[in-house]
């Protein structure tokens, strides 16, 4: 079966500076699909490059079976959604005058919404559950909101794959899961791909059905959750001791930072390796 | 106001006619007003009875008046239009059409048009827009390179030049006689009281088109207004769409100063009020812009000849006593 996304040898450098070095992998379609790795490990660039954003130079991209740089600007937009870390809001449109933006790469010059850009916006208005927020100017919603706000967007677009850079970090924990939440029952209903960079690598343990980690631009390891989240492997990469068990709440494993003071005691609990 | 419920082009269509009937009413106002004779009743019978009045008010009204009322309209369009188009580019509520070195290069031709005592049509003006049109170029030559014409680098690199430019003026006020200081003044503070039709034809046919292209891409600068990457995903030629845009409302601004010198204050604040009352979609402030400004600007300029009782008040102070109150209003009313 073609596969959702297909990276093989990779390579990206802002100017001088190499930031991704032949990576490569694979992500399933319809698979909910996590990106994690440490700070500057190269995660949001690729993200960008898979979105069409930054142009590479080295390394073949196949999104949906065809080459990315194939694709045309609203091609891929047709293809690909992307919902980054920041939005910018200086000049504050309102909920719902956003979300139709969302259908420009099936519009023309002028973006005119038809009645079928309408009811596809309000469709994803009310997935999101945020129709009633549609007259409310964007700069004057939750952070939480304004998650689900990009990602009606993102939904308007009818894409095959959706990316999402980081979109929990700012929420609090009961924001997130729902969001997540969101984001789970989006793929089930409609079998969109989903590729998310987490800093949050018990949240991407939940739902992931496979992910990949990155260190210095390069993959280290890919696989399943439990084939990626070992102490032997994370300890290394992130410099820090972990301890892994099994999530008390379903079938996922769960990491838990050891802070020095903790150290020493390991009598106490149970470490897998 | 919600306008919601209705399609883009019935909004779009129901703002040109409220805005066109405003500047119907403004232009007619501003034909029948003046330091002559003051001819409501004269101008109704000329609108709906066709009727020809004596030779002397006519040439007071067709050769004087209309030409001024014509480049009033035609420079308030496209300071608005600018602002709104540099607003969008540079992502950021405080741009104006001056910001990309225009103000100071267009300026510091036009004082050197008037030192030499050349004419104002067309010496001054071509002086004028030669000198915006270099310190443009100055301005992308510089934001470009490394920091690959960013919104940003522009940005600094228009303030900078613009900075240098006023220390030139200065300089060049300094060193002329104080009979021209006046013209070069009145220049720098916008002045519309020499327009003749020869002026507001050359202007119109140069504009027109920009507006056009400008309309066109006006659902890409709502595009363009969730950021960069935002755009690019959603399918916009950033690149050529920021360029396009970039040298269009260039070239309209410029050939608006090169006739009218430096008014101001128009382009920065028209568009922010036409935002408060209509939204933030550029496709209906394009054309709000366009006829809104226009408007104010005729508006701006009876009250300029009108209020005092001899002579009359550089433009560039109504716009700015009007402007300023009527913006904080509407600021005001938004937030309740």
């Amino acid at each position: 079966m073609e596969k959702a996304i297909s990276i093989n040898s990779l390579s990206y450098s802002y100017g001088n500076d190499r930031v991704l070095s032949e990576v490569s992998y694979d992500v399933e379609k319809g698979s909910f699909f996590n990106v994690i790795g440490p700070n500057g490990s190269g995660k949001s660039t690729l993200m960008k490059v898979l979105a069409g954003v930054l142009r590479y130079k080295k390394g073949r991209v196949l999104v949906s079976g065809k080459n990315l740089t194939n694709y045309s600007g609203k091609e891929l937009a047709r293809h690909v959604a992307y919902v980054p870390q920041t939005a910018s809001a200086e000049f504050p449109f309102t909920v719902e005058e956003l979300v139709l933006l969302g259908r420009s790469p099936h519009q023309g010059m002028l973006g005119i919404n038809s009645e079928k850009d309408h009811f596809i916006a309000n469709q994803a208005m009310d997935f999101t559950d945020i129709k009633a927020l549609s007259e409310k100017k964007i700069d004057r919603v939750s952070g939480g909101e304004r998650q689900r706000v990009f990602i009606a967007r993102a939904i308007c677009q009818q894409p095959e794959i959706m990316l999402l850079d980081e979109p929990a970090s700012s929420l609090d924990l009961a924001h997130q899961i729902k969001l997540m939440d969101l984001l789970e029952r989006l793929k089930n209903e409609t079998h969109i791909t989903i590729i998310m960079v987490s800093h949050d690598i018990n949240l991407a343990a939940m739902y992931s059905d496979a992910m990949v980690l990155i260190k210095n631009g390069s993959v280290v390891k890919q696989g399943s959750a439990a084939e990626v989240i070992k102490p032997s492997i994370l300890n290394d990469i992130f410099q820090c001791s972990f301890l892994v068990d099994e999530n008390p709440a379903g079938n996922c494993p769960r990491i838990s930072p050891i802070p020095e003071k903790f150290k020493g005691k390991s009598s106490i609990f149970k470490f897998q390796s | 106001m919600s306008f919601s419920e209705k399609t883009i082009m019935s909004r779009i269509i129901q703002v040109a006619l409220i805005l066109t009937f405003i500047l119907a009413i403004a232009m007619f106002a501003g034909l029948a007003v003046g330091s002559s004779f003051n001819g409501f009743k004269v101008m109704w019978n000329i609108v709906f009875f066709a009727e020809k009045p004596d030779p002397v008010l006519s040439t007071i009204i067709w050769r004087i008046r209309l030409p001024r009322v014509l480049m009033a309209l035609m420079s308030g369009a496209v300071l608005s239009t600018g602002g709104l188009v540099f607003q969008a580019l540079l992502r950021n509520p405080l741009a104006e059409p001056y910001i990309l070195g225009i103000s100071g290069g267009s300026a510091i031709g036009a004082i050197i048009g008037i030192v030499l005592g050349i004419s104002r049509f067309p010496g001054v003006a071509a002086a004028a827009f030669a000198g915006s049109m270099v310190t443009l170029v100055l301005v992308v030559v510089m934001s470009s390179g490394k920091a690959s014409l960013t919104k940003d680098s522009m940005l600094l690199s228009g303030v900078v030049i613009n900075a240098f430019c006023s220390a030139i003026i200065m300089f060049l006020i300094s060193i002329t006689q104080s009979s021209q200081i006046h013209s070069i003044m009145f220049w720098l503070m916008g002045d519309l009281s020499s327009s003749d039709m020869n002026q507001a034809w050359i202007l119109a046919l140069s504009i027109i088109p920009c507006f056009i292209v400008i309309f066109f891409l006006s659902h890409s600068m709502n595009l363009l207004l969730m950021g960069k990457e935002m755009a690019h995903s959603m399918g916009v030629n950033i690149k050529l769409v920021t360029g396009i845009l970039l040298v269009i409302s260039s070239f309209m601004v410029s050939a608006t100063v090169a006739d009218c010198g430096l008014l101001g204050f128009v382009g920065l604040v028209v568009p922010h009020i036409l935002r408060l009352v209509f939204g933030s979609d550029h496709r209906i402030l394009v054309p709000a812009c366009i006829l809104g400004g226009g408007a104010y600007m005729v508006i701006c300029d009876l009250l300029a000849r009108c209020i005092p009782q001899q002579g009359e008040i550089p433009v560039g102070v109504i716009t700015a006593m009007i402007g300023a109150p009527l913006f904080i209003f509407l600021l005001k009313k938004g937030k309740t």
